[in-house]
């Protein structure tokens, strides 16, 4: 089963170029079965035996895309579609209602004959898989609108949206607002949700992978390897013996239980430079463990941990007792999905996962937790282990972007901008409260 | 790409906007050394002969073959700038209709520029500005430069200011203004300034001011600088911002070195547009991020380094110090303490070899050194354009909506008050043809409502409007 990509703005098409990247990267090694379905899942071979990504780039300025097209033919395993992009000649300004009320309608009809003649490419497909910043003008507004049409287009296809939040001091000054508007609008149009923010990388990158001067490509690629560790094919509790064919699907039935809680976050270890890779040895509990930490603990990164948070032992009364002995940082899931890629993989042991103090009490446990598997080594490392987890690890960011867009909106300051493009103030106070919902919803979990 | 076109009245208008033009060719030479007609330079330049698509085999000789035509309109009420550049080396990038001129001038007078040259030459310059536009692909973007101190370019300015926004009202209006020192030649600048700041708040999407006094003080920095020669600190030569050495006018004249660094300021707003970056900004997101509020567009600029140093091994600070030096007083165009007041919003503009880390590592380290709006604490917007300067490896360009502006305007308006209490010089004003003493008024009010709203923003916090809760 194919998986269809939109690479929207910016951001996202800096980041869908280097999924292709590390995917095209990782499946060249010697596991042909691998290699196969991965190639199927995000390829198609043209006559001449090239593999062309089976992606839509989109933009309202034409500087990235032809990079990010530059830059594929260049690596000579893969390039993009000539005629899979489109863009403008102006771009949105970093103004959200630019994007959805402008730019999205004017072009909507050349979007989705793009994505419709991908769809048709495919076999069968797993989905729709879009790439997105929430802090731009492009990739939240328009993209927004794209995913509004494709979901009244395709209404029994899957959307999966990954979306990259900004650095909480500033790269665009209007990005709150821009968020929290992308955010109420896609919690009703995608199936989920998943989050990286640029903070979280950036010190994965100082701290963990050394890069001294760490440039945005740097940051993509670290995104890019977690995206491609839950993409690539693996084998489910659905399917033992062979690859997994609905990849999106499974990830959508094992994580998002009610429509409510669509929120993903996502972390990954081991994260090292390429210069210790040689070095370090790893083994299947110590990873597991540090995963386990980090998800209670609400850490996404593997240095800084706190160890002092842990699970609340087993209650035998009510669910009152449960959330008062729990430590006030504790992350409660809703649900969780373990990908462990590498050798010996079948002898990790998962079961401190499988905790039901874990999870909310009104989930039995075997529903919350799955695991995925392959035996093949991910992107250089030995053994790899991913965990994508429907949490409440979101909150905090999530609730200062908010304070912030309101702040700002009590002031009235830069409503001017949003108004000239048809965003009334109605509509702003209906996105506050839509995200003031998401947040409310997690916190009483 | 998108296009901009440039329009450029008055003596001051056009003498910063032929600098302009030559760093913008020089520039354009540097980086795209096969002469070929690009992408980059179709924001300012259209290619007129199809045939031949070379540009400039070689910009430092006097032998200029341009294939391509300014995006440009200029305008003077008086022939001796506008015959100076139509006998200059620039001459083959223009054609003569582009050049609107009269014969007289306007005497210092705003009214005349604004009324009387107006509704003249209303119609040519409608239709100037029209044939230009049809030639862009994608028109975003207006680039006003003018003095605020005479007739011709504040007048006749603002008056094509409001026309522009008539015509083509989705089109961004950047105006770059030179605002009067109180040591100003010409004694009726203060009304010239106040009557086209009421233009200027009501009809600009976003204003550079700058300021003589200031480019005064950063030319005598630098010349300071390459004079005494500190060991270690030699200056390399011809690679300050006031150099126009490589472009293509040989002559060096005497504004010159502070019109370079205007131009540098209009070359670095205008790079991240034209080149590629990892992290772009349009021209439109200047205002869309630094405008909170339609009438606060006065945005106070600053370029770093002014120099680069002989010395090649540049170590890391240098970097820091090029972020220190950007909020530094030394380094603005306009006299102004954006420290001692609050700043709106803040963009910081980096081409060059400047890597992402660089970068936030310096946000971190000044944001709490600046005092911020508190609705908006960290408003910062950044880009980042991978290719420098001519003779510079990095360089900085910070933009800052900040209420220190409001000082500027205030001994603007004392300076207006001054006279107009004793109605000097009013008659030259009110013989004209359509002024009225109304006009004056409101211009008054117009810029104590400005100073007022800034003001407005400095109060005391407010608390915190309470959060929407949801019934659980």
């Amino acid at each position: 089963m194919s998986v269809v990509s939109l690479q929207l703005g910016q951001c996202g098409n800096q980041i869908g170029h280097e999924l292709f990247s590390v995917i095209s990267d990782d499946s060249s090694g010697p596991n042909r079965k691998y290699k196969q379905c991965s190639d199927e899942r995000f390829f198609y071979e043209t006559s001449t035996g090239g593999l062309v990504a089976r992606s839509v780039l989109v933009d309202m300025e034409p500087k990235v895309i032809s990079q990010a097209i530059a830059k594929a033919s260049k690596s000579g395993r893969w390039r993009y579609g000539d005629k899979a992009h489109f863009s403008q000649k102006q771009g949105s300004g970093n103004n959200w209602a630019n994007g959805f009320c402008v730019h999205g309608p004017h072009h909507e009809e050349a979007v989705e004959d793009l994505v419709r003649m991908e769809m048709e490419r495919c076999d069968r497909l797993a989905g729709i898989f879009t790439m997105m910043s929430v802090a731009g003008g492009t990739g939240s507004g328009v993209g927004t609108y794209i995913t509004q049409r494709l979901r009244d287009l395709y209404p029994n296809s899957f959307i999966l949206n990954q979306v990259t939040w900004p650095y909480g001091a500033g790269e665009v000054i209007v990005q709150n607002y821009n968020s929290v508007l992308t955010l109420s609008h896609l919690y009703q149009l995608s199936d989920a949700i998943l989050v990286h923010e640029n903070d979280t990388v950036h010190k994965i990158c100082s701290r963990l992978m050394n890069i001294k001067h760490i440039s945005i490509s740097d940051v993509n690629k670290v995104i890019a390897h977690q995206l491609a560790s839950v993409l690539q094919p693996a084998y489910t509790a659905d399917s033992t013996c062979h690859y997994s064919t609905n990849p999106i699907g499974e990830l959508l039935s094992s994580l998002v239980c009610h429509p409510e809680y669509k929120l993903l976050s996502l972390c990954n270890i081991p994260q090292m430079s390429s210069t210790s890779l040689a070095y370090s040895v790893f083994n299947w509990p110590g990873l597991l463990k540090h995963l386990r930490q980090m998800l209670i603990a609400s850490t996404r990164m593997e240095e800084g941990i706190d160890w002092t948070v842990s699970s609340p032992s087993a209650v035998t009364s009510g669910g009152e007792g449960a959330t008062n002995s729990r430590h006030k940082s504790f992350n409660l899931s809703l649900a969780n999905l373990l990908i462990l890629r590498g050798k010996d993989v079948s002898t990790a042991v998962t079961d401190g996962f499988k905790d039901p103090a874990l999870y909310v009490p009104w989930l039995k446990t075997e529903n919350s937790f799955s695991t995925w598997t392959s035996p093949v080594a991910f992107n250089g490392y030995e053994k790899s282990a991913t965990l994508v987890s429907n949490s409440q690890s979101l909150l905090k960011p999530l609730d200062s972007i908010v304070r912030k867009a309101w702040n700002m909106f009590a002031s009235r300051a830069y409503i001017h901008q949003y108004t000239k493009f048809g965003i009334s103030e109605e509509d702003f106070l209906d996105s506050f409260t839509a995200v003031e919902q998401i947040i409310s919803s997690y916190t009483h979990l | 790409m998108t296009q901009s076109i440039v329009v450029q009245v008055g003596q001051c208008g056009n003498q910063v906007g032929c600098r302009f033009w030559d760093l913008v060719l020089r520039e354009h030479a540097h980086v795209n050394q096969m002469g070929v007609y690009d992408e980059a330079l179709s924001s300012f330049f259209r290619n007129v002969d199809q045939r031949c698509h070379c540009l400039v085999p070689n910009i430092t000789e006097n032998q200029v073959y341009l294939c391509a035509c300014l995006q440009a309109v200029l305008v003077d009420m008086e022939e001796g700038v506008l015959a100076e550049i139509l006998q200059g080396p620039l001459r083959s990038l223009f054609s003569s209709t582009q050049l609107i001129s009269d014969v007289s001038g306007s005497g210092n007078n705003w009214a005349v520029g604004h009324h009387t040259y107006g509704l003249v030459y209303r119609e040519q310059i409608v239709d100037q500005v029209r044939k230009a536009a049809e030639h862009c692909d994608c028109l975003q973007c207006f680039f006003l430069i003018h003095s605020m101190g005479g007739g011709t370019g504040s007048g006749l300015g603002t008056f094509v200011l409001k026309l522009l926004e008539d015509e083509f009202p989705e089109v961004c209006r950047i105006v770059t203004s030179v605002y009067p020192t109180a040591e100003d030649d010409v004694i009726t600048s203060p009304y010239n300034s106040v009557l086209a700041m009421k233009e200027l708040t009501e009809h600009a999407d976003c204003v550079l001011p700058v300021d003589n006094q200031s480019l005064v003080d950063i030319v005598g920095k630098i010349q300071h600088m390459s004079n005494t020669g500190k060991l270690g600190c030699a200056i390399k030569k011809d690679c300050t911002i006031i150099s126009g050495q490589g472009g293509v006018v040989k002559v060096e004249k005497p504004f010159d070195a502070m019109n370079n660094i205007v131009a540098n300021l209009l070359l670095n707003i205008t790079s991240s547009a034209r080149f590629e970056g990892s992290l772009n900004m349009d021209l439109n997101e200047i205002a869309m991020n630094l405008v909170p509020f339609p009438r606060l567009h006065y945005l106070v600029s600053s370029l770093t380094p002014l120099y680069t140093l002989a010395d090649v091994n540049i170590p890391p600070r240098r970097l820091d110090q090029m972020f220190s030096d950007a909020f530094s007083k030394e380094h603005q165009l306009i006299r102004a303490d954006p420290k001692h007041n609050l700043y709106l919003a803040c963009a910081l503009m980096l081409r060059g070899n400047v890597q992402l880390s660089d970068l936030r590592r310096n946000i971190e380290r000044l944001r709490p050194t600046l005092p911020f709006v508190p609705w908006n604490q960290e408003g910062w917007k950044t880009s980042l354009c991978s290719v420098p300067p001519v003779c510079h490896t990095h360089s900085l360009l910070a933009l800052a909506n900040n209420t220190c502006v409001k000082s500027t305007f205030f001994e603007l308006r004392e300076c207006f008050v001054k006279l107009y209490r004793r109605k000097a010089h009013l008659h030259h004003y009110l013989a004209v043809d359509g002024m009225e003493l109304a006009e004056f008024n409101e211009a008054l009010s117009s810029i104590s409502a400005l100073i007022e709203e800034y003001t407005h923003l400095e109060s005391p916090l407010m608390p915190n409007a309470p959060r929407l809760t949801i019934a659980t």
